[in-house]
């Protein structure tokens, strides 16, 4: 082949290369595209099928008629919007100042900081979870420590606050790492602007900083309100009767073989959310910045 | 200083720090107290623990089933890790230097199983492999899970492959290399860090996936993660606590790792 020879400059070499350029495209990505297809692509299909598919065949829109037409189930996505907007609120007001100190920090601390957040970040969902059905439990460490000192157990398991404690933990480091990487590109020289020309810090942080952060605001905000319309193990594990979220009523429907066909239904709904959500988070911030290895 | 001029100015800055303080001890303390406990040397959760002891240790490392659980999720994970390695590779490759039709598609295709929630890719493999008559098959899982890293490799390499310097692998070519061997003599060579913190992050996340698994798991097929889940819904065993020390060795592992493997892409 001529592209090997020793003596083709490497304009040729690139144009010899150009010709062939979509075999080659293709035979790189086609080991990765047969996996998606045959075990996400195809599948994702089939949960789309099932959802409207009809007992005796052909097609009807019953699965997702039963969403709306059963209170309970209405009720189920309610708990889970109420859920998630508190988590997502609970995050940004955990999450602001961190970032904020992440950034403005000196380099030995910010490290510390961001040493932790990390940690918490990489450690199993599952078992940062465990680690509050320990601290929470009737018998559980805050309650040990409670009853050392003399004051009434708290009842913070199986009920809303323990999934919102064990949410909001799961969820802060993506609030904390979406908000930094946006801070971190804010011009400090803007801050100094403001306070050479008369603004105390808290006037150049209300006025230049807090508005050149909003980008970050929004996108911690939606990042974590999606991620947490679909969270399954700590609502599962922490929470009671009453904070079924819709991942749980999508797992129960598959796992005890009760209805694939409205567990797909569910899933459908789920996803279309999820796209919404994350459409929306292209507009305001851009889906790249979600891509960039944050560490 | 100046900053103190004001009183003001003063109390948001001392309201500031309080914040960040108690942040921080809702970020480090129940990984804290997972660890304490793990070493306590009470028959139960006692908090604060009474004694020291590696009974809990004792028994997860003795216990046949965390062990074989332990092996399997191993065994899964590098197969996951090392399919999807193989092939993010390949497509970064082409989703960075080629260009071709459908290529946004085709990048928001490799990517989605980031962003559709797991729950949801778990129940699409289970109706698959349910259909294929291979619940309990750990190739099941380990096909699964490399679809769900997939993406994490092809963003890490991606990012490390935009910054690798073509011209070295042109003169490679100019050389008298083919092609081939300029990228696997020239380039796998530098952006070898890249790889490397790609497979580390993608044998975390697949050593610590449990929907995945839960749902395709039999009873002489659980992974650890599934081994932890159906015992924490099951009763409160203090061996957990141990187990989950382990699980957070490896996370401080893989991210010290890791942070080793960025100083080292820096120098390059």
């Amino acid at each position: 082949m001529s592209q090997s020879s020793p003596f083709v400059p490497a304009t040729a070499a690139a144009m010899g290369r150009r010709s062939r350029r979509p075999p080659l495209a293709l035979c790189l990505l086609l080991p990765a595209l047969l996996l998606l297809g045959f075990v996400f692509l195809y599948p994702m299909l089939d949960i789309v099928l099932r959802s409207i598919a009809a007992p005796r065949g052909g097609v009807s829109l019953a699965h997702y008629g039963k969403i709306i037409a059963q209170p309970a189930y209405l009720r189920v996505f309610l708990i889970t919007f109420e859920i998630a907007l508190s988590v997502t609120v609970a995050t940004l007001l955990l999450g602001y100042p961190l970032a904020y100190v992440l950034v403005t920090a000196r380099r030995g601390i910010a490290a510390a900081i961001m040493a932790c957040v990390l940690l918490a970040f990489f450690t199993d969902v599952l078992v940062r979870t465990y680690a509050w059905l320990v601290i929470l439990g009737p018998e559980g460490a805050l309650n040990q420590v409670l009853r050392a000192l003399g004051s009434a157990p708290l009842n913070l398991l199986y009920n809303r606050y323990g999934v919102l404690l064990g949410m909001c933990y799961a969820l802060l480091p993506y609030m904390v790492l979406t908000l930094y990487s946006v801070m971190r590109g804010i011009d400090r020289n803007l801050l100094q602007a403001a306070r050479n020309l008369g603004a105390s810090d808290w006037r150049a942080f209300r006025h230049v900083f807090l508005p050149l952060s909003l980008p970050g605001i929004a996108g911690g905000s939606l990042l974590v309100f999606i991620l947490a319309i679909g969270y399954f193990i700590t609502p599962r594990l922490l929470g009671g009767a009453g904070d079924q979220m819709i991942a749980m009523v999508i797992e129960q429907q598959v796992e005890l073989g009760v209805d694939w066909g409205f567990a797909s239904a569910l899933a459908i709904v789920l996803l279309a959310l999820t796209i919404l959500g994350f459409l929306l988070y292209d507009r305001l911030v851009g889906l790249k910045s979600l891509f960039e290895s944050k560490i | 200083m100046l900053r103190l001029a004001s009183s003001g100015s003063f109390w948001r800055l001392v309201a500031l720090w309080a914040a960040i303080l108690l942040s921080l001890i809702f970020l480090l303390a129940p990984i804290a107290i997972i660890v304490a406990l793990s070493f306590s040397a009470a028959r139960y959760l006692q908090f604060p623990p009474p004694g020291f002891s590696l009974q809990w240790y004792r028994e997860f490392f003795r216990n046949p089933d965390w062990m074989s659980s332990l092996w399997l999720s191993l065994r899964i994970a590098l197969g996951a890790t090392a399919t999807a390695l193989l092939l993010g590779l390949l497509a970064a490759v082409a989703l960075v230097r080629e260009r071709f039709p459908a290529k946004t598609a085709i990048y928001v295709l490799v990517l989605a199983p980031m962003i559709v929630p797991t729950i949801i890719t778990a129940i699409a493999v289970y109706f698959l492999f349910a259909r294929l008559r291979m619940i309990g098959s750990p190739i099941a899982m380990a096909l699964g899970q490399a679809v769900l890293v997939l993406p994490l490799v092809v963003i890490i390499v991606s990012a490390t492959l935009q910054g690798f310097d073509r011209r070295l692998e042109q003169a490679a070519i100019i050389l008298g290399a083919s092609p081939l061997q300029a990228f696997l003599r020239v380039t796998v060579p530098m952006i070898a860090p890249g790889i490397a913190s790609a497979a580390l992050f993608a044998f975390l996340s697949s050593f610590d996936e449990l929907l995945i698994p839960l749902l395709l798991s039999s009873p002489t097929t659980m992974t650890l993660p599934v081994r932890i889940w159906t015992s924490v819904i099951m009763q409160i065993d203090p061996t957990i606590t141990a187990v989950s020390s382990f699980l957070i060795a490896l996370a401080i592992a893989v991210l010290g790792a890791a942070g080793l493997l960025r100083r080292a892409r820096g120098r390059a």
